[in-house]
């Protein structure tokens, strides 16, 4: 990819990135929200979370399939666990990054 | 801390840049560069192995700074997608922003134009989660959100260029590097499950992403998921209320 190329792509990345980002403060945080709106967005990151959790370790492609019992769902499971009792995201990562090179080591 | 900000934090010391507020952002957002420094470096080594050098990745790291769709790009970048096409990816995987900004709007309300373009360009999966739970505990200010953002800005830039310094000296799949990702979504998930409800929430949107992914072609399943998972567990929300005769 040449230069040129290349940083109109980052730019385009940039501004399409950003957008998202700030209409909706931009929209939003001058007006009045509906109760039921903000119960709503309350359930928002939740989903989001686990959506991106599940694509990445459920699904492997391309082509995208369904892939239960892989490396990455296996490996999810005391992954988890150690997020929920040290409720450290350096320390999950971390560990995480490590179970997952010695079960690929292993396997 | 302790200190007397109510909620809306716009009531607080009349100083914006009091310093203490940087330093309970640096202080919440810690976890979060923690969390950046093998991530933002495992996307650095990837980077590099895909051909960008170390001006392309801290631009990319600065002009976007969204690391799941980074590492995207760079995937797209060494199999010779078109631009068009890494651009158009981008911004269906960074869509979900948009629910996060909405949710933060709330807790930044009547805040004027120029904070919220800046505010704006920090909301990630990770300053959000970190920034609406200190929001719901109440007294936490505008300012220190913003350091939250800006700390793990700076991490992310840094680490990133860190990989890709590194990179030159690391062979590809090491360490783990390709898990990165995974656990730290997985650990932001587990902050988010704040009771049953939250949790019923999180198996809808998890199944849902599977059925969306495997019936509708393109990047799109996980925004369709998120807000199929986040109507149902509203939903179901308002069913129990109403069953409890709690319902307002």
């Amino acid at each position: 990819m040449f230069k040129t190329e290349y940083i109109l792509l980052i730019v385009g990345m940039g501004l399409v990135t950003y957008i998202p980002r700030y209409l909706p403060l931009f929209i939003l945080a001058q007006r009045n929200l509906p109760r039921g709106f903000i119960e709503w967005l309350d359930m928002v990151p939740v989903a989001i979370l686990s959506a991106l959790v599940f694509s990445e370790i459920f699904l492997s492609g391309p082509p995208r399939h369904l892939d239960m019992l892989q490396i990455k769902s296996l490996v999810a499971i005391p992954t988890f666990l150690i997020a929920l009792k040290t409720k450290s995201l350096g320390g999950t990562v971390i560990s995480g990054m490590i179970l997952f090179w010695l079960a690929e080591k292993i396997s | 801390m302790g200190r007397p900000i109510s909620n809306d934090g716009r009531h607080g010391p009349k100083d914006p840049y009091h310093v203490g507020f940087v330093l309970d952002g640096i202080k919440a957002a810690w976890p979060i560069c923690l969390g950046y420094l093998p991530l933002g470096f495992a996307f650095g080594v990837l980077a590099q192995k895909a051909g960008l050098d170390l001006l392309d990745i801290a631009l990319m790291s600065i002009l976007v700074y969204a690391g799941s769709s980074q590492f995207i790009a760079v995937a797209m970048i060494s199999g010779a997608s078109a631009p068009a096409s890494i651009i158009l990816t981008t911004f269906v995987v960074n869509l979900r922003h948009l629910l996060m900004s909405s949710s933060l709007a709330v807790h930044l309300h009547g805040e004027g134009k120029g904070f919220l373009s800046v505010f704006a360009y920090g909301v990630t999966d990770e300053s959000f989660a970190v920034n609406m739970a200190k929001f719901r505990d109440g007294g936490w200010h505008r300012y220190q959100a913003l350091a939250v953002n800006q700390m793990s800005n700076f991490t992310w830039i840094g680490s990133t260029i860190l990989g890709g310094y590194a990179g030159q000296s690391i062979p590809a799949g090491c360490y783990g590097i390709d898990y990165a990702l995974s656990a730290m979504f997985l650990c932001l998930l587990t902050f988010q499950l704040r009771g049953r409800q939250y949790f019923l929430t999180a198996i809808i949107s998890g199944v849902a992403t599977i059925g969306f992914a495997l019936i509708v072609p393109g990047n799109g399943f996980v925004i369709m998921a998120s807000l199929f998972g986040a109507t149902a567990g509203f939903a179901l929300k308002r069913y129990a209320q109403r069953k409890r005769g709690s319902y307002v």
